[in-house]
């Protein structure tokens, strides 16, 4: 193993009064790919949007404890910074309709203001298309906008436009959730195959999901986290009797 | 006798489509006449002529509104500059809080704003910029029919923006966007379409106002580009010209009426056709 790229220490997170994560701590390994899985409810989505601090655009939320980015506690980093270092692909696919396919790409630059060369632009592109097997689908339509895409390719197209920013990790809120099983199977590929480039934490409440892609897989249940290892392991012989309910289905 | 009840039901149901039928017919008759009433008294007046030339002194034949149109269009212009940023920006503000303190006190204003009578709006701009400034002016005109421009602006953006979906917001933020620049590259382009909507809708409104002109913009038979003087507008020149005694004023007032109703009517058109062509699909 090559080591760990993000500390979770002591990271508690509530809504209000409510208190929707327990003192996590975990430690997220490098280029592997890591699910959070879980029932609904359980805090699996607010604990991947404490890493890139996404929660706090929701009013009244609070989090107490340390992620730690490569060493760097994110709290008291930027929150812009951190969210480039940290890139999010959501649930629903959202591409920006008012953009084509190639903006969209190369929104996290020009959103930013950030100035770059447009060979270096164009190598991006092409790049991050390749990467989430988009190019050549749509190399030829790269100035038309996104939004005539199946869901699939939307989906496809937001990774790509998180990849073009070059993240550290990516994390991923049930991304296959609102795709259909054939457009599933091609993101999943996809993830195994982006391991190469880049860290994954993947939020899933699909059990058969993060057997399937997982390196390492994380047990939450009711804001805590029961079990954390090895997918094999974890999959095989839990230690937690709640995992191995959870896992035959007796709830969630 | 149940046959007649049912009969009766049915003939009641005929009686009351016819009504609503015949109704919103009533309602388009207004329309059709005032427009049919202008066209045949205005069109007469209209040529090259009377829109590019300055009225003459009375007992002259022949003349133009040139002047007045001219006025109309800066008075847009300075209302458009003052009321659009504070418009948009405020409907920003609204669409993103939707509770708290400032929203609710912003909306209620905005509400209550928008009922204000013109001539009043018309008064509070002669206290504030024409007393001060000492003369009547194109600009004093300008803030009148901002503020008359304000709530149109700043309800349509308010509503536009609180459909573009919430996760388009996120999608920004997550790839490290300032808050800023989220609303600015991201939220307003995607509510583009509604947002010139409301202008262009505040703009057909404003046109044809008369009673805020009557104590900023006072009007003026000359040719004027300079905003601190006194300036012309259509419905000013309108309304003096239809109150004077000389039947060829009143042609002229009735061909400047049909020019501002055609200009109305034009906003009005291209105002459906943004909303068709820049809808932005989700």
């Amino acid at each position: 193993m090559e080591g760990t790229i993000l500390k979770i220490e002591n990271l508690s997170a509530y809504f209000g009064e409510q208190q929707v994560l327990k003192d996590i701590n975990m430690s997220i390994p490098r280029k592997k790919v890591t699910a959070i899985m879980g029932p609904s409810g359980c805090g699996k989505t607010t604990l991947i949007r404490c890493i890139n601090r996404m929660h706090e655009l929701v009013p009244g939320a609070r989090v107490t404890g340390r992620v730690l980015l490569g060493g760097k506690n994110v709290y008291t980093m930027d929150p812009i910074i951190v969210r480039r270092k940290i890139g999010m692909v959501f649930q629903e696919p959202n591409p920006f309709p008012t953009m084509s396919i190639y903006d969209n790409v190369i929104a996290g630059y020009k959103l930013n203001g950030i100035k770059i060369s447009r060979e270096e632009q164009d190598r991006i592109v092409e790049e991050s298309l390749k990467k989430v097997a988009l190019w050549d689908e749509v190399k030829d339509s790269l100035h038309r906008r996104g939004t005539f895409f199946s869901g699939g390719q939307q989906q496809r197209l937001c990774i790509a436009r998180a990849l073009a920013m070059e993240p550290e990790v990516l994390l991923l809120d049930e991304p296959t959730s609102a795709l259909d099983p054939k457009a599933t199977s091609r993101i999943e590929e996809l993830i195994t195959a982006l391991k190469r480039h880049v860290t994954i934490i993947l939020v899933t409440h699909n059990i058969a999901q993060a057997a399937r892609v997982s390196d390492f897989t994380a047990f939450l249940y009711v804001g805590e986290l029961i079990e954390f290892g090895p997918s094999e392991k974890l999959f095989s012989v839990p230690e937690d009797k709640r995992t191995e309910e959870y896992l035959t289905g007796k709830f969630g | 006798m149940q046959e007649d009840v049912i009969h009766r039901r049915i003939l009641k149901d005929r009686v009351f489509k016819g009504f609503i039928i015949f109704f919103s017919f009533v309602s388009i008759v207004p329309l059709l006449f005032i427009l049919l009433y202008i066209i045949q008294n205005g069109i007469a007046a209209v040529n090259w002529q009377f829109l590019v030339h300055l009225p003459k002194p009375v007992g002259e034949a022949g003349g133009g509104i040139s002047n007045a149109l001219v006025g109309t269009c800066i008075l847009i212009l300075i209302s458009c500059i003052l009321a659009i940023p504070v418009g948009v920006l405020a409907g920003v503000y609204l669409s993103e809080h939707r509770e708290g303190k400032l929203s609710y006190l912003a909306r209620l204003c905005v509400e209550v704003l928008q009922g204000v009578p013109s001539i009043v709006i018309g008064i509070i701009a002669y206290v504030w910029v024409v007393l001060p400034l000492g003369k009547f002016s194109a600009f004093s005109a300008g803030v009148a029919l901002g503020i008359m421009m304000l709530p149109v602006i700043v309800r349509t953006t308010e509503e536009t923006l609180k459909l573009v979906p919430h996760p388009l917001k996120e999608a920004s933020l997550a790839l490290g966007v300032p808050y800023h620049r989220t609303i600015l590259k991201v939220i307003l382009p995607a509510g583009m379409s509604g947002i010139i909507t409301g202008i262009l809708l505040s703009v057909a409104r404003i046109a044809g106002e008369t009673a805020p002109l009557l104590f900023t913009a006072f009007g003026s038979p000359f040719m004027n580009l300079n905003i601190f003087k006194p300036i012309s507008a259509l419905p000013l020149l309108i309304f003096k010209y239809a109150t004077s005694p000389y039947p060829e004023w009143h042609s002229i007032a009735w061909g400047a009426s049909f020019v501002l109703v055609v200009f109305v009517l034009v906003l009005n058109l291209i105002t459906k056709l943004v909303t068709r062509k820049w809808k932005v699909q989700f």
